[in-house]
């Protein structure tokens, strides 16, 4: 017992330092433009698993460590805006046991989550659940409408985790909501007598709906766009995520696995972003 | 190149000043840490130039031997004030289609290359000459190349065109049927309004950042993206290493 409380309070102290360092780092980072939406492609945890030679599912639980780790520093060093590719609708194409294990641990998260409510509510953080949550395992779904519930009224940071999603599902979709909404205003027009047989004037429908009406109705509608994606392990694609969003965004492919991922990804992506910010703001004006 | 460097670095600070800095030394730092890395990346410049110099030479000789036929399309995003540089396009078009390759994409935000579209085709495009001298021979039949003209209005504002017809099919009268729409509505919808070109294989992105600036964002799911640097600095070697890169890539497609 007494051997291991000056340990306790040195690995405290290390700790404390190790800190104190970090927030004079990011402190000397916010000298310039912090990015406000950070998106992560969550790859390579398999390939971990097999480059340590780990059971399978292992990479998937470390992958979840390093997101933690990765969140921590986001938030701290200002992002208020974090979106995580949790799982993509291409992913249920792999092998039923593998999918099931991901669920699995989704949902046991979600519910580890749940129990911390109080700190995270402390720290302001809203969870959301970006996809086709149909298509989620009942139990895995109830958890995730819970946790969005329970952090609807966070303000301070936001964390998105996509799931069931893809860009090639979002797009369709939101024009599937755009002309539901449309038609319900056009209905509402009808009723006003101002055509005959409820039946929209078609020479009036040519310019109905525009860009801003879709991207009202994206997913990812509710947050700005990002401003740096992240995918780790080193590819250089973005898997039909965030295609509509990442326009003006740079894409950074950092070369180490997902669990690898840390705070001097985070560091360097960030610095990538300050050295191109006056450009792609310049960008984004002329659009 | 120096120019630039110092050009940025002012800008840098500038927009540096406008946010709100605690510590002075430490905004000086950050000045300091920026400049250390600008000069970084001009010496990975320098270093990109010589491999490319013994990539091109023969000394490199993985790069040899491409295997083209795994990129059916390619895509060449380009900024759009290097774009009006159109003697720059056409060596890199002519490095291209000196490799072998034969459809590409190319894109610029703005459009400027959709207006200097005449030029490309005349240079390399098919033999559609107005008058009845069919200039034949082998040098013309191998600098064919199919090109497809891409801009900003190809993206979200095509989708929105898209989105009319849809709306357009199935929402005007008031007792048709509402399917809920899928991809496939969408891509349909799109091939009505002429965009029927496949999505390309591989990306060149030729600007000072690494982002794809409103590629049309369906055509992008599970294309490689490649930055290759400003257009003025390409080089001949590196787009071998790209694609060679390019064809040794696996790809799950989400399994």
């Amino acid at each position: 017992m007494e051997g291991e409380r000056p340990s306790g309070v040195i690995g405290r102290l290390l700790g404390g330092v190790n800190r104190t360092m970090r927030r004079l780092l990011f402190t000397f980072m916010s000298s310039g433009p912090i990015p406000q939406h950070i998106a992560f492609i969550m790859d390579g945890n398999r390939r971990f698993a097999k480059k340590w030679k780990l059971e399978e599912g292992a990479g998937h639980k470390a992958g979840f460590l390093a997101l933690m780790s990765v969140l921590k520093y986001c938030y701290e060093v200002g992002v208020k805006y974090v979106t995580v590719y949790a799982f993509s609708l291409d992913n249920f194409n792999r092998r039923p046991d593998e999918v099931q294990y991901v669920m699995d641990i989704m949902h046991e998260k979600i519910e580890g989550f749940l129990k911390e409510l109080d700190m995270v509510n402390r720290y302001g953080v809203r969870v959301l659940f970006i996809g086709d949550l149909n298509r989620l395992d009942e139990p895995v779904r109830v958890a995730a409408e819970k946790a969005m519930e329970a952090t609807a009224k966070n303000t301070k940071t936001y964390l998105l985790v996509c799931v069931a999603y893809t860009s090639s599902h979002e797009i369709p979709r939101a024009i599937y909501e755009a002309c539901q909404e449309k038609s319900g205003l056009a209905l509402a027009l009808n009723q006003n007598g101002n055509n005959i047989d409820g039946i929209v004037n078609v020479e009036d429908v040519n310019d109905v709906i525009k860009v801003v009406d879709l991207e009202k109705h994206m997913y990812m509608g509710v947050v700005p766009d990002p401003d740096i994606l992240v995918r780790s392990s080193g590819e250089t694609r973005l898997s039909n995520f965030l295609l509509w969003q990442s326009t003006n965004c740079l894409l950074y492919s950092p070369k180490a696995l997902w669990p690898e991922m840390g705070f001097w990804q985070v560091v360097w992506g960030i610095l990538k972003y300050q050295r191109s910010y006056y450009y792609l703001e310049k960008k984004k004006k002329q659009a | 190149m120096l120019y630039s460097l110092i050009s940025r670095h002012s800008t840098m600070a500038l927009v540096a000043e406008s946010q709100k800095s605690g510590n002075m030394l430490l905004f000086l730092l950050w000045h300091v840490v920026h400049l250390i890395i600008s000069v970084l990346y001009i010496v990975r410049e320098i270093l990109r130039a010589i491999e490319s110099y013994l990539i091109t030479n023969g000394y490199v000789k993985t790069n040899t031997n491409l295997n083209l036929d795994r990129v059916k399309y390619l895509g060449i995003v380009v900024d759009s004030d290097e774009a009006r540089n159109t003697s720059q396009v056409i060596e890199l078009l002519e490095w291209l289609s000196a490799i072998g390759v034969k459809k590409v994409c190319l894109y610029d935000r703005e459009g400027v290359l959709k207006k200097s579209k005449e030029v490309f085709m005349e240079k390399f495009g098919s033999a559609k000459i107005p008058n009845e001298k069919l200039v034949s021979g082998p040098l013309l039949s191998k600098k064919r190349m199919d090109f497809e003209f891409v801009s900003l209005s190809d993206g979200k504002e095509l989708v929105a065109k898209a989105a009319n017809l849809l709306f357009k099919k199935y929402y005007v009268d008031a007792d048709s049927e509402k399917p809920f729409f899928t991809e496939t509505h969408l891509t349909d919808a799109l091939k009505t309004l002429g965009a029927v070109e496949p999505d390309p294989d591989l990306l060149l992105i030729y600007g000072p950042v690494r982002c794809h600036l409103g590629f049309p964002a369906w055509r992008l799911r599970y294309s490689e993206m490649v930055h290759m640097g400003p257009l003025k600095y390409k080089k001949y070697g590196l787009i071998l290493k790209a694609i060679h890169r390019f064809t040794k890539v696996k790809q799950n497609y989400g399994s």
